[in-house]
Formats: structure tokens, sequence, C-alpha cells
């Protein structure tokens, strides 16, 4: 068991390891075959007019595929043929597609969720559990009639058969099936690694645990739910900009269905169908089709993450967070302190002190013993030796000497906190110079750890261990700032060693000697003050400011209370992704402005392309092919038919075109609102003007190349 | 085109630059009911009213309750000048005897409807229908109070941003009582001395018969005139005092007193974009709004008199001399405007009484070329929220800048704010309703009218007796030019800003209810959800500023405003706008007029 911790323990936090980056554990490619082909035939279903009435937009689309449907079989039952015929057939073909190719990019968003979700489905346990009964004896039972409080014993080789609580005993734990990572993780009565989740597989030593879910509202359950989106529910600014896309529907409505009087006032006829056409391509169709799927895929680009978001809401909460608390051990720092520099009294040389510190360290197994037996070897060339078996006695440390080293004959050497090593060397009757003080002072304002080191009860100097940064985090908080976000650093140092790695990580503020009610009353001053805040933590006593919070990520290797108390739950325990999901966050939003805008944007090309061509006649006079309005056709399209077809068709061949922006979002960097503003409009503002110019113009030389409308 | 043309308009913005901030202070303290050099004089007057009225002055009302107020005010000061009108002929001042017959039931509710929504559409000719005292008493308190309730109306709004977690937006009756009583009276006391200097007639006497020259009658009206003529352009109402409004010389006698009625047109509202910096703490903010209106008003000034200058060509061709000079404008279009104005300051007048919600006017708008009359209807399309009128204005551009912040601030990855507010489900919902009650207003209307056929046309819609049933039988013009005047119509109404294309007899009981109706509906159905969106934001907490929230006092938030404005208002419009004044111009660069 001490190995499988070991291993454990080293993968996580071996020293100079990079740090954890965001793993995407679950990405699959945008378009996986599977997927795909589910997603044609779900596109398809899709055209119930019952589902699309949930959809105000789509539904006018589909109204409005349905009506030039009828017009087109009236048509050719009354032989009208020609151009008009072929015409009206096309525009409620397009139409259709419209329809679909929305019902296309929703299935695609929803296949990547199914194909999680019935991933996630096989790992639920259908095995037997053995329950404790009321007399003690063990019953085995169905693992799903488990309900809350029940008490069951899970050995070797079991699958836990619900979520629950660690009540007796201490086990390694696979947890591969959920969080993906097959590294074994210990489960241990009491403390904060105590909750185990359903479906998960003990490995070592067993256990007795206390159910904490009723069937149905496991952790797995819950995470098959979020990812099928049947728990999906609109968040706040989807129900805003459904309202505003729904308002500028109906107002488009108005324009196209006043056009039918104020033609009869003007004297021409416009067909029905063109006017569709027209409705069709002004209402906001990119964005009302592709509006869920950028929901869905943002809690898609969540899970990827290995994140569990429990809302859509606390995923656009991310984006707006204003203040990220990280706790600076495991977050910003790597768990342990490394040795960084031998620091001699007076009269003593550097070599030697190296040379005593490492042997003092070759037995010591802890990080920090292993990275003074590193720096000793690269700094000074030291390597460990061999040291024979018989004569040799190491000095485990303990807590009552605070001390460890090692025997050797003739040499006695010991390493271990300043005042442990001041006492040690005091009672041997030999004084402690001065400088040992001064020199350990002098580290600890630095942040640092002193470790005093003696050989023979005589103080060599101290051994500076330092808490290491993780690497990059400074580029990530410069991020941070950019896009106005402020990090806050949460330790139980003291402010002098807080000050100091808060300085050189790089992080806007910090914390010190944080007590549990100091990060709540912390929380609450900044939302007071009007900031939404993000933070992690695993520990009971974390729970209340986790809820406290507005995004609270609880890491999953954190007790039930932490893991209810936050919106989400990092199956990698990684409390560094905040920082990816705020970017998620904010790229979700991102993402449903910019193609708003692009939606909105595109209707200018499309008036100047359907406008002409539905007035062609209006005030012709004998002699002229077009009426007057048709000087505004400055694209050139080559006729009224060619010109509202290239319009329709774009329309609809624009929403097949976004939906890998839909599904992936919007690219984004790290800048200040005002830049990224700038950068967007430039991109989905005016290219949302001017990119469909050019399309709709080469669609019209396609449509008369191909005969599909006349060239004149 | 002239430079002096060109002069005049860029004076005329340089002045109005300079007055934005004092006249923005001083709203800004008296709104505050902060002391001014007024107070001494005022402060006992304005607290005997409180105490008459028995309002508490103290007392914060939450939007529902100010809303209230506002309506209930509006419907009992609309039905009593309905009275006052239909009974003229028993009320004094009333040298000519007009009564019932010239003030039927229908104009009746047209013009106190009219009057109590600030619009000032005239069906009626004044110096032909109203006695002084119609004009003095029922009419020109509507242009104080409507005046005063669109300034209390924008200041709530205001109110609701630059507060946080409040539950009221203020109180109807103190805002109404000190934007009337230290703004718009002392104003007009003082311009209303400055008309009569100019030449501005102000007395009582019965009109008056003189033979002309060539030895004709003719019958010169009289009247109070100059003091209507101070609060019409102060107030953004535009009601003339006699049918030619301010192309006539005794409501605008020369070239400075011209000058002097566009500035007072946009005095308050440009003011008001300062006042709002003020509240919400950050001037920036209200030079944003400022910078927003000022291009879109220098954009449409500009194409307005290019147009006008250029002039038909079909004029040009006929071989009509178009050398002769007019305030140093040579030839152009001259017809409808007055020979003292010229097309410079009949341009910048025609724009600036559309960009706000004025209507007053001082040439024929109906006379424009096709694509000079395009910009007052465009500027009244957009809600008239360039400038704008005094409140309305910045309550219009503050919808616009809700609608700006949700779409664009997506884009910056956070939930929208405005000024620190978060902008949601309820303000959108709001701001939409707004904006689609004035699209179906000005769209509906327009459909209705320009194809429905009148069941009894001989009550409802005769002007002359005529056997056509159709709506459209009262509009003289037919083709493109009909349309213009009949959307037109319903524009004016809609966005109560009153002026007309003219071309349309609308005194009859059709188009009196029907435009009755039209700005009804486009002054109290967008004040509410306006008044909703100000009661919600009150409560909200504000959000502290940091790099990553989205920028609203510069530039680009400016441009964003602009293409807001021009978008969603060309958007739904631009089918419409390509029917009336559009294929018109192409057609009269064909050769063709109707």
């Amino acid at each position: 068991m001490t190995t499988i911790v070991n291993n454990h323990i080293d993968k996580m936090e071996a020293p100079g390891a990079p740090p954890s980056g965001p793993h995407l554990k679950r990405a699959r490619p945008l378009f996986d075959p599977p997927i795909v082909r589910r997603a044609l035939g779900d596109a398809f279903r899709k055209l119930d007019p019952r589902v699309q009435a949930k959809n105000p937009v789509m539904f006018v689309v589909w109204v409005g595929s349905a009506v030039s449907t009828i017009l087109f079989i009236q048509d050719l039952i009354e032989h009208v043929g020609g151009w008009e015929t072929a015409f009206v057939g096309q525009i409620a073909l397009w139409l259709w597609f419209t329809v679909l190719f929305a019902g296309f990019a929703e299935a695609i968003a929803e296949g990547r969720g199914k194909a999680q979700a019935d991933e996630l489905r096989k790992t639920r346990t259908t095995t037997l559990a053995k329950k404790v009964g009321a007399n003690g004896q063990i019953e085995n039972v169905a693992a799903s009639l488990l309900r809350k409080g029940d008490i069951v014993i899970c050995d070797v080789g079991d699958v836990i058969p619900s979520d629950g609580t660690v009540i007796e005993g201490i086990a390694s734990v696979d947890e591969s099936a959920i969080t993906g990572e097959s590294a074994p993780v210990i489960r241990e009565a009491g403390g904060d690694r105590s909750a185990v989740t359903g479906g998960t597989k003990v490995i070592s030593d067993g256990i007795k645990v206390e159910i904490t879910a009723n069937p149905g509202e496991t952790f797995i359950d819950r995470m098959i739910g979020l990812v099928e989106g049947a728990q999906r529910q609109k968040t706040p600014n989807e129900i805003a900009l459904n309202i505003l896309i729904a308002g500028l529907t109906i107002i488009f409505l108005l324009a196209t269905a006043t056009l039918l009087p104020f033609g009869q006032y003007a004297g021409v006829h416009i067909s029905i169908a063109v006017l569709i056409a027209l409705l069709v391509c002004l209402i906001p169709t990119t964005i009302g089709g592709l509006l869920s799927a950028i929901g869905i895929a943002g809690m898609d680009r969540v899970m990827q993450y290995n994140v569990l978001a429990m809302s859509g809401k606390a995923v656009e909460a991310a984006g707006d967070v204003d203040v990220l608390l990280l706790d600076k051990t495991g977050t910003i720092t790597l768990g342990n302190r490394q040795a960084a520099e031998f620091l001699p009294l007076p009269g003593v040389s550097v070599q030697d002190l190296a040379d005593a510190a490492q042997l003092s360290s070759l037995a010591d197994e802890t990080p920090e013993g292993r990275s003074i037996v590193v720096l000793a070897k690269e700094q000074y060339g030291l390597r460990g030796r061999h040291l024979d078996e018989k004569t040799t006695e190491f000095i485990p440390f303990t807590a009552q000497t605070r001390m460890s080293g090692v025997n050797i004959p003739g040499q006695r050497v010991r390493k271990g906190a300043v005042q442990a090593v001041i006492d040690y060397v005091k009672s041997s009757g030999v004084s402690v110079p001065i400088e040992l003080q001064s020199i350990a002072d002098e580290i600890s304002r630095r942040g640092g750890t002193p470790l005093a080191v003696t050989l023979n009860e005589r103080p060599l100097g101290i051994i500076y261990l330092k808490d290491v940064v993780k690497g990059g985090m400074r580029e990530r908080f410069d991020h941070l700032r950019a896009m106005g976000i402020k990090t806050i650093m949460i330790t139980g140092d003291n402010p002098l060693t807080a000050a100091a790695i808060a300085q050189e990580a790089g992080v806007d503020d910090f914390l010190a000697q944080a007590k549990p009610e100091d990060k709540m009353a912390l929380i609450k001053k900044e939302q007071a003050e009007g900031r939404l805040v993000a933070m992690t933590g695993d520990g009971t006593n974390d729970a209340p400011a986790l809820a406290q919070a507005d995004v609270g990520v609880a890491m999953n290797s954190g007790t039930q209370a932490a893991k209810e108390a936050g919106n989400m739950v990092d199956l990698d325990s990684n409390p560094t992704k905040l920082i990816e999901i705020v970017e998620i966050g904010k790229q979700l939003l991102m993402t449903r402005g910019a193609l708003t805008t692009f939606s909105i944007a595109n209707d200018v090309a499309k008036y100047f392309a359907i406008i002409p061509a539905m007035f062609a006649t209006l005030y012709i006079t004998s002699g002229q092919t077009h009426g007057p309005l048709w000087a505004l056709n400055f694209m050139h399209l080559h006729s009224p038919y060619s010109a509202v077809l290239a319009a329709v068709i774009f329309n609809a061949l624009v929403i097949i075109a976004l939906i890998p922006v839909a599904l992936r979002g919007v690219p984004y960097r790290p800048m200040g609102a005002a830049q990224v503003l700038r950068r967007n409009l430039a991109v989905w503002g005016l290219g949302g003007i001017l990119v469909p110019f050019p399309f709709i113009w080469l669609l019209d030389q396609i449509l008369v190349a191909l005969h599909c409308a006349p060239g004149v | 085109m002239t430079t002096i043309g060109w002069l005049q308009i860029a004076a005329f913005f340089l002045i109005l630059l300079a007055l934005t901030k004092p006249i923005g202070i001083f709203l800004h303290r008296v709104m505050e009911g902060e002391r001014t050099w007024l107070t001494p004089v005022l402060g006992p007057v304005e607290r005997a009213i409180y105490k008459l009225g028995g309002v508490k002055h103290d007392e914060d009302m939450p939007w529902t309750v100010y809303a209230l107020a506002l309506l209930a005010f509006s419907v009992v000061t609309l039905i009593i000048t309905f009275g006052l009108l239909r009974l003229q002929a028993w009320l004094p001042l009333n040298p000519q005897h007009f009564g019932a017959k010239e003030m039927t039931p229908d104009l009746a509710f047209n013009t106190a409807v009219s009057f109590t929504t600030n619009t000032n559409w005239q069906a009626y000719a004044g110096e032909s229908t109203v006695s002084y005292f119609s004009q003095m008493v029922s009419l020109a308190s509507h242009n104080f109070f409507s005046a005063a309730a669109g300034i209390a109306v924008a200041i709530a709004l205001v109110r609701g941003l630059a507060r946080k977690s409040a539950a009221g937006v203020g109180n109807f009756w103190v805002d109404i009582t000190r934007a009337t009583l230290y703004i718009l009276l002392p104003l007009c006391l003082i311009f209303a001395m400055v008309f009569v200097q100019q030449g501005a007639i102000q007395n009582f006497h019965p009109y008056q018969t003189v033979t002309t020259l060539e030895g004709g009658s003719q019958i010169i009206p009289g009247g109070p005139v100059a003091s209507q003529e101070a609060i019409k352009e102060l107030g953004t109402n535009g009601g003339g005092f006699f049918n030619a409004n301010s192309a006539h010389p005794f409501e605008n006698p020369t070239p400075f007193t011209n000058m002097l009625q566009v500035l007072m047109i946009f005095a308050i509202g440009a003011g008001m974009t300062y006042a709002f910096g003020l509240y919400v703490g950050n001037v920036r903010q209200g030079w944003a709004i400022f910078g927003a209106m000022s291009f879109l008003f220098l954009i449409g000034v500009s194409v307005a008199y290019v147009q006008e200058a250029k002039g038909n060509p079909m004029i040009a061709a006929q071989g009509v001399d178009t050398t002769t000079q007019t305030m140093g404008d040579a030839g152009g279009n001259m017809e409808g405007k007055e020979i003292r104005f010229g097309q410079a300051g009949a341009t910048l007048f025609a724009t600036v009484t559309t960009d706000a919600s004025c209507g007053a006017v001082n040439s024929m708008h109906d006379s424009f070329t096709p694509l000079g009359g395009l910009v007052p209807m465009a500027n009244i399309l957009t809600g008239e929220v360039i400038f704008g009128g005094v409140g309305a204005g910045l309550y219009g551009m503050l919808m616009y800048a809700i609608l700006a912040v949700f779409i664009a601030g997506l884009m910056v990855g956070r939930t929208p704010e405005y000024l620190g507010k978060k902008v949601e489900a309820y303000e959108v919902k709001m701001a939409m309703l707004a904006a689609l009650i004035l699209a179906g207003s000005i769209l509906g209307g327009t459909a209705i009218a320009s194809v429905t056929h009148i069941v009894n046309p001989a009550y409802w819609n005769t002007v002359a007796g005529t056997a056509n049933d159709m709506a459209a039988a009262n509009v003289n013009n037919s083709g493109p030019h009909g349309f213009s005047e009949i959307f037109y119509a319903f524009d004016s109404a809609t966005g109560n800003n009153g002026s007309a294309f003219a071309g349309i007899s609308v005194n009859t009981p059709f188009w009196n209810l029907a435009l009755g109706i039209a700005m009804l509906v486009g002054r109290f159905l967008m004040i509410i959800p306006l008044l909703a969106i100000a009661g919600s934001m009150a409560k909200k907490k504000r959000a502290a500023a940091s790099v990553g929230t989205f920028p609203t006092d510069n530039v680009l938030f400016a441009g964003l405003l602009v293409g807001t404005v021009v978008i969603v208002g060309a958007l739904a419009y631009f089918p419409a706008v390509s029917l009336g004044p559009v294929v018109e111009h192409f057609l009269m660069h064909g050769g063709r007029t109707f």
C-alpha cells in the first residue's frame, strides 16, 4: 500500500515537474463520424414542429418552408411552369435545408454529449453491494436499491456501488472511470479524502462506506444528465439573447408583412415566396440556429477539461468572474519546498556544508530531502555515494526531535528545524554562532524555510528551502490581469513569506495567515464591492466559502460537503484549472455575441440582393428590362430570381459554415475588454457586413451557370 | 452649397458644443434640488406648489408609482384640454369667435393628444381654428408640462442607472415641477423677449384687414406669438401659432431668430447628455452619447444640404435660371423654402427639428428632393434620439445604448453591463418591447392607411365630398411621393415629432383618430417600458469596473451606438423607405415625378 501512496505522490508532486496544465482527456474530433451519422438522423427528427416551436426563429423558417412548399405544389398542379415554379421549388428546398442545418448543428453538439454519456453509462454498476444490515450481518443487495444512510463494505476488487463517505478503513481506489486518470488515489475515513464515487473500484485494502446518494441522484447519474443535456436549462444570458432575437424576428415579420399593402399601394405584385425569402434572410437565423449548439458545446468544452459544471449558468458566471482566489500550495507553488541554496556559517566552506547536507539526506525520501541531494550534486559535483550498510545508522525524522540525519564512523550529521538544531547543539555544550539565527531569519523573510545542518554537533550552516512557484504561472496571471481579473493568493504563511511568494508568482494580492473564516470574509467583501468571485476548495471547512463564491470549483479528491457546496467539480483535482474554466466561460459568451452581431450585420448585404429583385418591376416603363430600384443591385446579380435564391442559399450555408465556430468557440486571446471588442467588432461586425457580398455574388454566378436561375 | 452655408451649420454646432456643459450642470443641479441662483426667488414658489398639491417632496417613488403618476397626470390634463378646446366659444380671448364648429370632436381629440404627448401634430391651421385662450392656456400649458414630463422620465431612467440597490427612481411631481419652474419658465421668459425685439408679435388684437399694394384685401392675424414661440422650440414641441409655423415672419422673423430657434431645439437635449454624465459620475459617459448624437446629426444635415443645393435635375434641364442667390446659396431646390433662410437655414432647421422631436418647420419638407426629404424621415425613424426631444432624446438613446451593450457586450466575454449594471433578460425584453411597439405603429399604421377602404367615407374621411372610399384618398400625391406622405405622417405621429410631409388632408375623423392613437402609442408605450428598465436597473448592484469591463465612455462605444441606431433603425424600415424616397430619387433622375 505504501508503494502505491508514494507512487501517487511522486507522480503528482515530483520536484521540478511542469505545472499540470489542462488535459483534454475527453477531447474528440469536431466531426466524429459516428456522431455525425447520428446527428444527420436527428436533424430530420427535429423537423417535428413541436420541437421547432421551442425556437421562435427557426419556427418561423419552418412555417416559411411549409408555406413555400404548398405554393410550389400549387404551382405544379396549376401547371404554372417556367422559372417561377422552379424558383418557388428551390426556395422551398433551401428553406427546408436551413431548418435541417440548424437542427444538425444542435444534434452534433448534443451527440458529443451523448457519446460521453454512453461511456459513463458503461461504468454504472450493476453488481451486488455488500450491505451491512441492522444487526451487523452482511446481505447482498442490488446497487440500484441502495439509499442514503445505508452502510456497505467494499473489499479489494469491489466496485463501489454508489456515492458515499468512508466511515472506516483506508483503501486505494481506481477512479479512472470518472476522471480518466489511471493512477489510483487514497480514500480514508475522516479528513478531506473521505468521499468515494459510485462506479470506482477498490484496488487494495477495504473500506466501510456510508451511502450519501439515493438511486438516480448519484454523481455519475448527474454527470450523464448534464452531458446529455437532459437537465440543460437555458442560462440567463441565453434567455436574454433569445428575447432579443425573438423581438427582432417579430420586427422583421412586421417589416416584411407590411410590404404586401405597401406594394399594393405602389401597384406592384409581390410574390409570397419572395416575401418569405426576405423574411427568412432578415431574421437572425444564424444565431437562432446555432444558439443552443453554442450552449451545449460550452458545457462540453468544460467537460473536455474534466470539469463537471453543475449548470450552464455556472459556466456563464465563470466568464463574469472578477476575482480569483487561489490557494498557494498546489495551485501557485508545487506542493513541496526545494533546496535552493547552501548558506555556510563564517569559517565553513560551502563544499563542507553541501557535503554534510547531502549525507544527512541520503536516506531522506521526502521530496525536500531528495532536492537537497540533487542540489549538492548539481552545484558542487557531489555524487550520491554508497554507504556501508553495516556501519551506517540512519536517524529518521521524528516529531519530537524535529531532526533527521545519519551516523557513520567518525561523523554524526544532523539536519532539522533551526530551533531544534540550536537546542541540540546547546545540549552538547557547544556554543551556537549568532550568525546561524540571523541567516535563518533572513531566509524566513525571503519566504523560504531554513534547515540547519550540523557535523559532530558543530553547526555548519543553513540549507535554504524555497517554495517553488510552478513554471508559467506569472504569464497566466498576466493574461488574467489583461482580461481584468484580479488574482488573490490564499496562504497560511506569515505575511512576509506570503508577500515574497506573491511577488515571485505575480499575483495581484494575497491573504496571509488565512483561516477559513477569513476566506469567507474576503469573498463577501469583494462581492459587496460588486465583484464576482471564483475559488477552488476541497476541505469540509471550504464548503461555506465554496457556496458563497459565485463560481466554486470543488476538487474531486475533496469531501462530499465541498463537492455539494461548489457549482463545479474538477475531476482531476487540479486547482489551476480555474483559469481555463474562466476562459471557457468568456469564450462561450463571446461566441454568442459574435454570431449575433454577424447574423444582424449579414442583413445589409441580403437587403441589397433581395430588395432590388423584389421591386424589379416597380414603376417600370415600356422598353425597360427593370424598374428604377434595380439600380440598387450594385452587386450586378443576374436576375431577380437568381438574386433572391443566392441570398437564401447563402443564409442556409452560413449556418453550416459556422458550426465549427459554434462548437469550438470564437478564437480567444487574453486581452482587455476594449481590445477584444475592437477586434471582434472588426471580425464579426464589419466582417458580417462585408463577407456576404462576394459569396452572394458567387452563388448567383453558380446558379446561372447551372441553369438553376435565369440569367436575365 | 456655399461656404457661408457650411459656416452657418458649423457655427451652430460649435455654439451647441459650448452650451452643452453649462446647461448640463444647471439641469443636474435643478433636478437634484441643489441650490441655484434662481432658488431665492423660485424656492418659495416651489414649496408652495408642493403644499398646494399635497406632494411629499422627499418621497421616492418606485417606477410603477412614477409611471402611474405620469399617466394620471397626462390623462387628466388631456381630458381638460379636450374640454377647453371644445368649449373655446364660451371662453375669453376669442376675438375671432372660433367655436366648436372649427374644433370638431375628432380634431379636439387629436389636438389634445398631440399636445399632451409633446407631438404638436397640427391637423388644424392655428389662425383659423383656435382662440388666443386655446393657444395660451389649453395648448401652451401642455408645451411646458409635456416637455417637463420628458425631462422627468429621462432623469428617472438616468437615476435608475446611477443608483445602486435603490427602490425608487425619484418623485414625478417634484421632477415635473422643478423642470417647469427652474428650467423652462425662466428661459422662455428671456427668449420671448428676444423674439419680440426681433419682430415676433405679441398682442391680443383681432385680425386686421388691410388693403394690399395691388388694391386687394388681406387679413393679417394677430396674437400672443412670441411667448408661444419660445416654449415651442425649447420644449421641442413644435406646434406653431400659425399654420406656416416657423416659416411665418411673425413666428421666425430673421435669420438671427432662425439660428436661435434651432439652438433652442437642441439646447436641453444636448445638456441632458452632460447631466447624464454627472449623474453617473463620469462625464465621459455623457460625451460618448453626445458624440454619437453629433455624428448622426452632422451626417444628416450634410446629406440634406447637399441634396437641396443640388436640386432637381429636371428643373435645370428645362432651362430654369439656377444662378439666383439666396442667402449666399445659388440655385438648387428653393421650392417651399424661405428666401430669408436659404437652403442652409432650411436644411439645418429641417434636420434639427426631426433629430429632436420638435416638429416646428421653416420650410416644406414635402418639397425637398427625395433624398433631402429622406433625412427628416430617417431622423424620426431612429426614434428621435439625435439630441432628441427634451428628455425623450436621452431616454431613447439610452435604450439603444442598452441594446448596443447587450449585443456587443457579449463579445467581450462577460454578461453585458452598462454603467456597472448588468443588462439581463428583463431589460432586453423591455427595450425590445419599446422598439417593437414603435415599428408596429409606424409600419402598421402606414399599411392600414395605404390600403384600407372606409365604410362610411362621407363621415369618416370626406374632405370635399369625394366618393373615393380609400383612406389614402386624402393624399394629394400618387406613387412613391404619396407613399412617403403617409409613411411620414405615421412616422411623425408615432415618433411624437409633429412635423408633416404635408400633402394629406388630415383633418378628418379617420386621420385624426388614427394619428391620435399613433401618438399615444408612441409616447406612453415607449415611456412605460423605459421606466420599467429604470426601476429594474435601480434595484441592481453596481459591478466594479476593471479592464475586463466593456468600456462605454470612448469613441469606440460612440461608434457602436451609431451603428446600432443606424442598423436597428434602417433594417426594419429599409423596405418601406425604398418604396418612398429611394425609388423616387431614381425616378427623378429618370425624369419622372409624382
